[in-house]
């Protein structure tokens, strides 16, 4: 299934936020969080993640700190603050509302 | 780590390095990451079985396309959009050539350098054996400023609709500096529209420059630098136009001839506006050749700013004399404010929002604290003098302006303070500082239009 390319861009930011709540992260492990729990079907052009990424740190949404990997290469971890919080918070009603106006559209569709 | 069979993979990672390093969204730290995310990605690859070759093209070929990548870095940080300047993703700039916009600037600025002299035709002579009426310092602003905004209309591509909604401020201010019957000439109430009114139809340019990015992320940040960038060139200009002058004197005075009437009467005043249009224009134009002059300036001036007012703390502290509050004063002191809130502003315009706290940063934090403190006094002496003397056009000016710029300082200060304790980020003082950018307008504005007729014209 090939996404929208508009479609992916504006799931990029709950879907970040969301996985952060999780725990904090880094980019290569988010990306592969995303492939997994959309299996398979939102493709991310890796290098995307990053420009989303800092702008969510611009917008105070997440933190970010260098920290030792295990490989003793230098990694960027991010965490979300509360500002992201509240912002994920935000975002959940409006896909929400989004999710459930498109499910009472097509489900009048099916029983017609 | 390296070992022999790494060897090629190494040399085409850092080829590939070194390609990211040349993009000019990306910064150091950003490659770091990047390349970081390669190297997870081959380790992955190879231990599914890929050798190292396959696995570089695989790695790369997920990264995506490196110009989409590198212009959504650069939309993300969008100061540093500043060298390409306003790269506009709306890609209508190449379309105005460069020499077309040499015509347009060039016609501007004469206009601008004309538009001085069209006084003269309705009675307002530029006398060389006087004083400047003050018919031009009141409309100083509205020779250029105007038709500085049309230029950025024409640049930026804007429609008519907002063209004539910007030209609702200009129509304004030029009623509003010469409606009013000041009782004398050089009244106090006719001073502080000399002022104020180019700092409230300032604004006004700032739309103009901006267009419809006012809200966007980046957009009045780009104007500040704008302005900092102007004003420097503006000086510069300032400067070659002051030898010019020299030259004028020594070498008609050589053949006995009195250039007064062409130095006083053209070249000054017409000099001085179309100046503003062809700084702008080089602003625009040659941005990274001066690109770092105010962040520059900044530096150097933050730590002397600083010391200066802990030494004058420290000597009056020390001495115990009170200041001793005469219209300059008043003056001056603001003056000293709207400084270090240039520092801040400038600092916080060329700093990388995501950076750490550093030395310089704790440096501003003392140098705000210190002004604020310098404020408190000066403040006290001006409140001591309004209730003894009563309040004059220009100590309830001086009063606003104070109040106006010590609530942006305190603020400042705050989020400075939870910046270098790691509890707020740089950027919430960023937003700060541009959203009060339009307070000082209207605080000007509001001097222009309400105080004469507030004092009576006095």
């Amino acid at each position: 299934m090939d996404m929208g390319k508009d479609l992916v861009a504006a799931s990029a930011t709950p879907l970040v936020l969301a996985i952060l709540a999780e725990g904090d992260s880094y980019g290569y492990a988010i990306i592969k969080r995303v492939a997994e729990l959309s299996g398979g079907h939102l493709q991310w052009t890796d290098g995307m993640l990053y420009p989303v990424l800092h702008r969510l740190e611009r917008q105070g949404h997440v933190a970010a700190k260098w920290s030792a990997s295990e490989n003793a290469r230098r990694r960027k971890y991010y965490r979300h603050t509360k500002d992201g919080r509240a912002h994920l918070a935000a975002q959940r009603q409006q896909w929400k509302a989004v999710d459930g106006t498109l499910r009472g559209i097509w489900m009048e569709a099916c029983t017609v | 780590m390296t070992t022999a069979a790494d060897q090629p993979l190494e040399e085409q990672i850092a080829q590939w390095r070194a390609y990211l390093r040349r993009r000019q969204g990306l910064h150091g730290p950003d490659v770091e990451e990047l390349e970081g995310h390669l190297r997870d990605q081959l380790a992955a690859l190879t231990e599914a079985g890929l050798s190292g070759d396959e696995a570089f093209l695989v790695a790369v070929k997920r990264m995506g396309s490196l110009d989409a990548l590198s212009l959504e870095f650069a939309r993300a940080h969008s100061e540093r959009l500043w060298k390409q300047l306003v790269v506009a993703p709306e890609g209508d700039e190449s379309a105005k050539t460069s020499s077309a916009e040499t015509l347009v600037v060039l016609g501007l600025a004469v206009a601008a350098a004309l538009a001085v002299k069209v006084p003269a035709l309705f009675g307002h002579p530029i006398n060389p054996n006087d004083d400047l009426p003050l018919f031009y310092a009141r409309n100083a602003s509205l020779f250029a400023f105007p038709l500085l905004a049309v230029y950025f209309l024409w640049k930026r591509g804007s429609d008519v609709v907002s063209g004539l909604l910007l030209a609702v401020p200009f129509a304004a201010g030029a009623v509003f500096a010469n409606v009013y019957p000041f009782r004398i000439p050089r009244s106090d109430t006719s001073l502080l529209t000399v002022l104020h009114l180019p700092m409230a139809l300032w604004l006004a340019v700032g739309f103009a420059y901006v267009r419809s990015r006012w809200f966007a992320d980046g957009g009045r940040m780009n104007f500040v630098r704008f302005s900092g960038e102007l004003a420097i060139y503006y000086v510069l200009i300032a400067l070659g136009g002051f030898v010019l002058i020299l030259f004028t004197f020594m070498m008609f005075r050589a053949i006995d001839m009195n250039p007064d009437w062409i130095v006083a009467g053209w070249l000054i005043p017409c000099g001085a506006a179309g100046a503003v249009i062809i700084g702008s224009w080089l602003v625009e134009a040659k941005q990274s050749v001066i690109e770092n002059m105010a962040p520059v300036l900044t530096r150097l001036f933050t730590p002397l700013f600083t010391v200066l007012l802990l030494a004058f703390l420290t000597t009056m502290a020390w001495t115990g004399s009170p200041i001793n509050v005469k219209r300059e004063v008043l003056i001056g002191f603001d003056l000293l404010l709207a400084v270090v809130v240039g520092l801040v502003l400038y600092a916080a315009s060329a700093r990388d929002p995501q950076a750490p706290p550093d030395f310089f940063d704790a440096l501003q934090l003392l140098l705000v604290v210190s002004a604020l403190v310098v404020d408190g006094v000066a403040l006290a002496a001006i409140a001591a003098r309004i209730s003894e003397f009563g309040f004059t056009p220009n100590r309830v000016a001086a009063l606003g302006e104070n109040m106006i710029l010590l609530v942006n300082l305190a603020w400042s200060a705050w989020f400075y303070a939870r910046f270098l304790r790691h509890r707020g980020s740089f950027a919430a003082l960023e937003r700060w500082q541009i959203a009060y950018l339009p307070v000082y307008s209207v605080w000007a504005a509001l001097v222009v239009v309400v105080f004469p007729p507030a004092f009576g014209y006095r």
